[in-house]
């Protein structure tokens, strides 16, 4: 369970990038954010983990405040928590099973992970994340000799290899064509089902964002405008979010070619 | 634009305000050039006049090269050789931290960055020549003070280099493994290192030419190696000797350098 208690952020230039949110997130629920670039979603998934943080109110991860965590408890919570970026961040020269070895660092004392002493069981779990995402055979390449879809999915085995409670996701598909995006998608939809891991996701597209989620969250200058059902929303209610009509950019296509 | 054409046909390409500037400015250049060749007397004619002495002098006195003397210069160049390499190694090993605290994104201490990038600073401002007198006074004549020099001379350039190349990295890993619950240590040996190690091994080989030639100079004042020796034939004249010490060290050089050159190009 994630509760944001009016919390609010204001970055250091004095631009406000959340402002008195009110949110509750239960467990394996599947969440989308949406909004225009600029509108504060990747502020709010990133305040999850306190990539960025929050300056106001109280963000509750399972009833304890994470926003008044010492160093170590927020590493403790980070670990619990898996992210997938827009652009993989992987060590593009490492192979992929190192970058999804290195989801295991938070369990990895400092010497053991410095001298690659990573554990049995941990070499043979990465190993399994990468078997559920569909490339276990690709362990040993270098990860930039992989396609983007292949990346991202190396990305979704390292925040598996956390054991997450939950997987927050900043816009995981923006760098994808649309066949790989829905791929993406549903393999995301697929470990949210099977594992109830609790998935916060950011999306610009609105069709991605009506056939995944579970319930949809509007943004729009910081604020919440708009929280629902996905099975309620309509085209018009993105208009009312965006604040413009919907634009063809807007939508990234069917899936049709896979 | 009328009045330009009345008063000349051809448009000019260069504004005149810019013509005038660049003339100024090759007529200081020029100014420069002339007073400093008036106050050191290196006039050109000079070259030209004492290249019969020169080559006199390789004829007579350089040619040829005394063959007996090679097993000395041989094992002089074994120690320059050693000396490099194990400054560079030394440099190489303590490089790597410092760098780090020498990197503005990986150390937001903004007092120990400034501390940090002002240390390096003055550490290069002080010549190799220097360092080597100065060991040569701690712990005497010897290799062991040319090991030492060039491991802080060496040491000031390496870590430049290699705390410009952590500023440069792609910032997406290290925060991919601060957010899966990485501490620093981590972030760094896993996110950072990775990313730098071809550019620290290109480096480091760069570092290793720059000593073994420094060394040899470093040997003018004491500090071990072929310099040493060739600075001790030098001053009792014995051109024979010099002639095979300096064909050794071309030949080592040139070797050292076109191997360390052709295996950085594969690094990076």
């Amino acid at each position: 369970m994630i509760t944001f208690d009016n919390v609010s952020l204001t970055y250091p230039n004095g631009h406000q990038g959340l402002k008195n949110i009110n949110l509750e997130i239960p467990k394996g629920e599947f969440v989308v954010v949406v909004g225009l670039s600029g509108a504060g979603k990747s502020t709010l998934i990133r305040s999850i983990n306190q990539m960025v943080r929050p300056t106001e109110g109280r963000l509750l991860i399972e009833e304890e405040d994470s926003l008044a965590m010492n160093t170590k408890n927020l590493r403790l919570l980070r670990r619990d928590i898996g992210m997938i970026f827009q652009n993989y961040n992987l060590v593009k020269r490492s192979s992929v099973l190192r970058n999804v070895l290195s989801g295991r660092l938070g369990y990895t004392s400092t010497l053991k992970s410095i001298l690659n002493l990573f554990s049995k069981e941990d070499l043979q779990y990465a190993m399994e994340c990468l078997d559920r995402v569909g490339i276990q055979d690709k362990a040993y390449q270098r990860a930039d000799t992989l396609s983007g879809g292949q990346q991202q999915r190396v990305s979704i085995a390292r925040a598996l290899s956390q054991k997450p409670k939950a997987i927050l996701a900043d816009e995981p598909v923006a760098s994808l064509d649309p066949p790989t995006a829905h791929a993406v998608m549903q393999d995301l939809q697929q470990i949210n089902k099977e594992d109830q891991i609790t998935m916060v996701i950011n999306l610009h597209a609105i069709d991605l964002s009506m056939e995944y989620a579970d319930r949809i969250i509007g943004l729009r200058d910081g604020e919440m405008v708009f929280d629902g059902k996905a099975s309620e929303v309509t085209e018009q209610t993105f208009e009312d979010i965006y604040g413009r009509a919907i634009k063809e950019d807007d939508l990234i296509g069917e899936a049709e070619s896979e | 634009m009328t009045d330009l054409n009345k008063n000349t046909n051809r448009i000019p390409v260069l504004p005149s305000k810019t013509k005038k500037t660049t003339t100024l400015v090759f007529a200081v250049v020029l100014l420069l050039y002339t007073m400093s060749v008036i106050q050191t007397e290196a006039y050109p004619h000079q070259i030209i006049t004492n290249i019969p002495i020169v080559v006199d002098f390789f004829i007579d006195d350089m040619l040829p090269p005394n063959p007996s003397y090679f097993a000395d210069s041989f094992f002089a160049l074994l120690e320059t050789w050693n000396i490099a390499l194990l400054s560079t190694t030394l440099s190489a090993l303590f490089c790597l931290p410092i760098a780090f605290v020498a990197a503005g994104n990986i150390n937001r201490n903004w007092a120990l960055y400034h501390t940090t990038r002002f240390s390096l600073n003055v550490l290069r401002t002080i010549p190799d020549i220097i360092w080597a007198v100065l060991f040569v006074a701690f712990v005497g004549l010897g290799a062991l003070s040319g090991v030492l020099a060039l491991f802080f001379f060496s040491l000031g350039i390496i870590v430049k280099l290699v705390s410009e190349t952590i500023e440069a990295i792609d910032p997406g890993p290290q925060e991919a493994i601060r957010a899966a619950g990485g501490n620093l240590l981590q972030v760094i040996w896993f996110g950072a290192i990775p990313q730098i190690l071809p550019q620290f091994a290109s480096y480091t080989l760069y570092v290793l030419e720059i000593n073994v030639r420094a060394s040899i100079v470093l040997g003018f004042v004491g500090a071990g190696g072929i310099g040493q020796l060739l600075e001790r034939q030098i001053s009792v004249f014995n051109y024979g000797n010099i002639s095979m010490v300096i064909l050794v060290t071309f030949v080592a050089v040139t070797i050292i350098d076109t191997v360390s050159t052709s295996i950085r190009k594969r690094l990076v």
